[in-house]
């Protein structure tokens, strides 16, 4: 007697590139036997606009402004991680005010960012209701970013040496006023989701992945930290004015999709901590540090990461000392590395998964393509 | 079509500025050194960071050797990324940035490969550096021996060329491409009859 009176065969089916749920141009191509996937093979590149080789011939200043067009979510954090790399090459001296103000405003960014998450990946995976509400906070930072620097996206908020402006009268209190709002909005969050029966049965036990396995492909950020591994550039590696700061670390137990959902929720709450505590320990003084009018960093290169959203943003940059150009810029995008997981996640798992899993490695394709 | 002209300024190398005499060597490089002996052929030091300049030959081993030596313990590959230096007979520089989780420190490597010349693949040592030499593969065109899956990844299959590259032109076919394809497809004809 037959396994089965039915004749099976494998199908190959293209997920994307149009496909609402692939945040953007990501092509999945899943081989499936009936719902189960057996393979996937991911094809990126259809947003690749050459951002490498184009800041190869555009001066210092005027990468600021290109790399927020990387990971539009967070343009600040790209902006912040580029600057610092060539402060760095530069031996410069950043102002306290400055690297404080900085520090809000990646924290307020990395806010916004997963409020994008949170909606997106809900909303994937059935619950509407919370995208509505995480965008409803999302709006309040956009205002706010709004009202520092004139943008809501891409915000150029940044210079080599410290900051183009500083925070007009006010804001501060409208950011603590935020702070107070997004307690009580977590909660609410929490509420919607954390305990109910549907969001637990579609996340729990999906693409579980060992701190090992997640540190040898190359995962980080929340994707890393959900998998049990306690490396958070902010602590191991301080970089603006976080070593002044406290805050917690939250890590997950199993490396689900639910481990790295819980971490990213109480990074918020973490996120909220480190504002207030530079808001009020917010120093007196100038923005910017003493900076060259022309900047020519001298001949060598240098390797600086920063804690994005997504996982660690690294700026590997050469300068020859001559031009004013940099001879080499690379980016190590943090949503490209941790998409590299996502064949080895979904391996055995249902579709209906595929979509969970793209939601939680939080990925944005204007970074994975560059 | 006028042929794209563009004179390159290129400098001969990186500056690989050797370590200050007063600057004591990393544990880990010191161990390396005895190790792979003449493999490492050069230390830098700039701006904080350490680099080894390893010979193509002996890099899966000093890489190996980072990897599980307990003192070195570099279980994160952060980058893998290249450099294009075209007056140098081995023009390229493959660059691999570590990073320690469990004992936070950072070493870059690097090696130098001449066009056309295979890097042997680190994939059996951080399986992340998969999709990262592809990358390089595809704007760099460095092949990378024993890497399991080696096809471009940003660029469209058919590409002609490696954008990365320095002498890579800024106006070109590849351009004329994008704003007129009858044009490519005519010029394309053309050579085809020829």
């Amino acid at each position: 007697m037959p396994d089965s009176i039915f004749e099976t065969s494998e199908l190959v089916i293209n997920m994307g590139p149009q496909h609402p749920s692939t945040h953007g141009v990501l092509r999945v191509v899943l081989r499936l036997d009936g719902e189960r996937v057996i393979s996937a093979d991911v094809v990126i590149g259809y947003l690749h606009r050459g951002i490498e080789k184009l800041c190869e011939q555009r001066d210092w200043m005027q990468i600021v402004l290109i790399t927020d067009r990387m990971d539009y979510i967070a343009a600040a954090s790209n902006n912040l991680g580029y600057c610092e790399t060539v402060e760095k090459l530069m031996s410069l001296e950043v102002p306290k005010r400055a690297r404080y103000i900085r520090t809000v405003l990646a924290e307020l960014q990395r806010i916004a960012s997963h409020c994008l998450w949170l909606g997106t990946h809900a909303m994937d995976i059935g619950a509407m209701t919370v995208f509505l509400y995480a965008f409803r906070e999302r709006e309040l930072i956009l205002d706010l970013f709004e009202e520092y620097c004139g943008a809501r996206l891409t915000y150029n908020a940044m210079r080599i040496g410290g900051l183009p402006l500083d925070i007009p009268p006010g804001w501060d209190a409208k950011v603590r006023a935020f702070c107070d709002i997004l307690d009580t909005k977590v909660n609410e969050y929490e509420e919607l989701l954390t305990h109910n029966r549907i969001w637990r049965e579609r996340t729990r036990d999906v693409g579980i992945i060992s701190g090992q396995d997640a540190i040898a492909i190359g995962l980080s950020g929340p994707a890393l930290r959900g998998s049990g591994v306690p490396r958070d550039i902010r602590k191991d590696e301080p970089y603006a004015a976080y070593a002044d700061f406290e805050f917690n670390v939250p890590i997950g137990w199993t490396g689900d999709t639910y481990d790295r959902y819980l971490v990213r929720l109480e990074e918020f709450r973490q996120s909220v901590r480190i504002i207030r505590q530079a808001l009020d320990g917010l120093p007196e003084g100038p923005i910017i540090g003493k900076v060259p009018r022309l900047i020519k960093p001298p001949a060598g290169e240098t390797y600086h990461a920063i804690e994005s959203p997504k996982g660690e943003i690294g700026y590997f940059i050469v300068s020859d000392g001559k031009s004013n150009t940099p001879y080499r810029f690379r980016v190590r995008p943090p949503s490209f590395c941790n998409l590299q997981a996502l064949p080895r996640l979904v391996k055995g798992h249902l579709v209906a998964d595929v979509v969970a899993l793209i939601g939680s490695i939080d990925i944005v394709l204007g970074e994975v393509d560059r | 079509m006028t042929e794209p002209t563009r004179t390159i300024a290129a400098p001969g190398g990186p500056a690989d500025p050797p370590p200050p005499a007063d600057k004591p060597v990393p544990q880990f490089l010191a161990d390396l050194q005895r190790e792979i002996g003449s493999g490492v052929t050069a230390l830098s030091y700039w701006v904080g960071d350490w680099t080894a300049i390893l010979s193509i030959d002996r890099l899966v081993a000093a890489a190996q050797y980072l990897r599980d030596a307990p003192g070195a313990r570099f279980e994160f590959l952060s980058d893998l990324t290249a450099s294009d230096w075209p007056p140098r007979s081995k023009r390229f520089d493959v660059i691999y940035s570590l990073y320690s989780i469990s004992l936070k420190h950072r070493v870059r490597l690097k090696v130098q490969a001449g066009d056309g010349e295979p890097v042997p693949t680190v994939t059996v040592v951080w399986p992340s550096a998969n999709w990262l030499e592809r990358e390089v593969f595809d704007l760099f065109g460095i092949r990378f021996a024993g890497h399991p899956d080696l096809r471009r990844i940003l660029m469209p299959d058919d590409w002609q060329g490696h954008p990365q590259r320095k002498d890579y032109p800024l106006e070109g076919p590849g351009e004329m491409l994008m704003e007129n394809p009858l044009d490519w497809l005519n010029l394309k004809h053309r050579e085809e009859i020829e």
